[in-house]
């Protein structure tokens, strides 16, 4: 083992902005988030699959995706959990519950929050609904999270 | 593969909590140095180097820039893989491969006690529809552990017993950052992190570093009077979007391992295979990984270890060095794997040695929920 000497530690800090471009199909995406409380899809031409959230292509086929189809706004719970742990990047204090949602009419699922953070009311299998925020920007937590249905 | 790549020289340093007594370069020099002794070879015979690290961990970019001294790298060919050392060391077995060298040298580092490691793994999620739900890998391991736990019905006791047999298996390897008599009531009061994962369910987070010194199959024959050849290297990618995943499925898993073995020969890997080092983060990853790995059928991972297979004395040792939940560099574990897969079949691993190994395999993954995978199989 190394000689144990109390070196010097140097404190720094990360802390730089970002611009992150969505693209034209999240965009279009979040404005329907935004604008309509929709959450939208992408079919597939080839598999037929409605992929959530739309997608400029579909990663099986490697085809671009064409028509935009409307799914949930109820779905159900594939896996979830409550995180207990406190973290600075949570968006709220934790227990927070996370969970990957089957809306309905969609062929691949969405992750997103659970107002729900009693483990013994979830299941898989059980109903969930989307509620929206009230305040939209079009970004992903436009949906606040997702409600036992 | 028509020629075979040797492994003819490794090092490690003991994981630790902290290892603020050194400088990230003073670590890697004496991991470097110690692999090249290792093999027998001096700076002036390496031809190449590939780095292994991950930026937002180094709290730097381009942090490789930093090693290229370090490493010997001046005046020399040297490459980077942000992310697993195992990686790392596919990419220096293909510099050979390739012709390009006949002597490489992989080095990984990290320090988890630089940052905020959960905080750091939220910017591996996509910055439009993950990264801003606060996703870490603790909570995207714990939707795959709980979709995993309630497909195949297995209890949050099954996974302590995953811990209990690392921790105690632990106390034999002196590079472990954690290592002690341990039972399932201990892991079962460990605070509940994110269910159904708690805090001893998960490894913890090291600083550490790994190298290991890799020669064509003339260099290592010229050189080395026990190499160690790689004789199957399989990997293999999955989506990055969680719910584009079966969490429970892990295809590429099975896909890089079924390539690994094909091409090491190998049919049946319980009777062939020695002993195995995963890098499970958590402890349901070392049932899911060794079932989709094919050491025993789906939802048959805790059956495997309760009827002692992988126990270090059983007929596929798993971890016999306490694995990731003794000691975790993490974008190192995958390299420190193979390392303790070199030493296995070196006769070489001490107080952890598994009886008469000669063929181990070596797994890493790398992203999110075993997103990427890396299985390489190692003997005399
Ligand atoms: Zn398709």
């Amino acid at each position: 083992m190394s000689d144990r000497f109390k070196g010097m530690v140097l404190e720094g800090k990360l802390d730089l902005p970002f611009s992150y471009s969505a693209g034209r199909t999240a965009s279009r995406f979040f404005i329907e988030l935004r604008d309509h409380q929709r959450i939208m899809g992408k079919r597939c031409p080839r598999c037929n699959r409605v992929i959530v959230p739309a997608q400029l292509f579909c990663k099986e086929c490697f085809t671009k995706t064409d028509d935009w189809v409307e799914v949930g706004p109820e779905g159900t719970l594939i896996t979830f959990t409550v995180v207990y742990r406190k973290e600075s990047h949570h968006p709220k204090d934790a227990p927070l519950a996370y969970g990957i949602i089957r809306l309905d009419g969609a062929d691949t699922s969405l992750v997103h929050l659970l107002a729900e953070t009693d483990v013994a009311q979830l299941q898989p299998g059980r109903r969930v609904r989307a509620v929206f925020s009230k305040k939209r920007i079009g970004h992903i937590l436009d949906i606040n999270h997702f409600e036992m249905a | 593969m028509n020629l075979r790549v040797g492994i003819i020289g490794v090092s490690q340093t003991k994981y630790e909590t902290n290892k603020s007594y050194q400088a990230i370069t003073d670590t890697v020099f004496e991991v470097v140095q110690e692999a090249m002794a290792d093999a027998g070879v001096s700076r002036e015979d390496v031809d190449s180097i590939v780095t292994s690290s991950v930026d937002l961990w180094d709290g730097r970019t381009a942090s490789n820039q930093m090693l290229t001294d370090v490493v010997g790298a001046i005046m020399k060919s040297e490459s980077r893989v942000a992310g697993d050392g195992l990686g790392a060391t596919f990419q220096g077995m293909m510099t050979i491969l390739c012709g390009a060298s006949d002597l490489t040298l992989v080095v990984s580092q990290c320090r988890g006690s630089m940052g905020d490691p959960y905080g750091i793994s939220n910017w591996v999620f996509d910055p439009i529809f993950q990264q801003p739900l606060g996703l870490d890998y603790l909570s995207a391991a714990a939707l795959q552990a709980n979709h995993y736990m309630k497909r195949f019905e297995i209890t949050q006791e099954d996974c302590a017993r995953v811990v209990v047999k690392n921790l105690n298996d632990a106390q034999n390897n002196p590079q472990a950052q954690v290592a002690k008599e341990t039972t399932t009531d201990d892991v079962m009061h460990s605070p509940m992190w994110a269910y159904p994962i708690k805090e001893m369910d998960a490894a913890p987070v090291s600083d550490g570093a790994c190298a290991i010194v890799l020669a064509s199959q003339k260099k290592a024959k010229a050189l080395s009077k026990n190499p160690v050849w790689i004789l199957g290297a399989g990997c293999c990618v999955e989506a990055h979007y969680l719910g584009d995943r079966d969490l429970t499925e892990g295809e590429a898993l099975a896909k890089a391992s079924k390539k690994a073995y094909e091409m090491a020969g190998i049919h049946d890997p319980v009777k062939e295979l020695d002993l195995a080092e995963v890098s499970a983060e958590f402890s349901y990853q070392e049932l899911l990984w060794t079932e989709l790995m094919g050491f025993c059928g789906r939802g048959n991972g805790i059956k495997f270890l309760e009827q002692g297979m992988t126990s270090a004395e059983g007929a596929l040792p798993v971890n016999p060095s306490g694995g990731m939940i003794a000691g975790n560099p993490v974008t190192v574990a995958g390299l420190t794997r193979l390392v303790e897969a070199v030493l296995q079949v070196r006769g070489k691993a001490e107080a952890r040695q598994v009886q008469n190994a000669k063929m181990a395999l070596a797994h890493g993954t790398t992203g999110c929920c075993g997103q990427g995978q890396y299985v390489m199989i190692v003997g005399n």
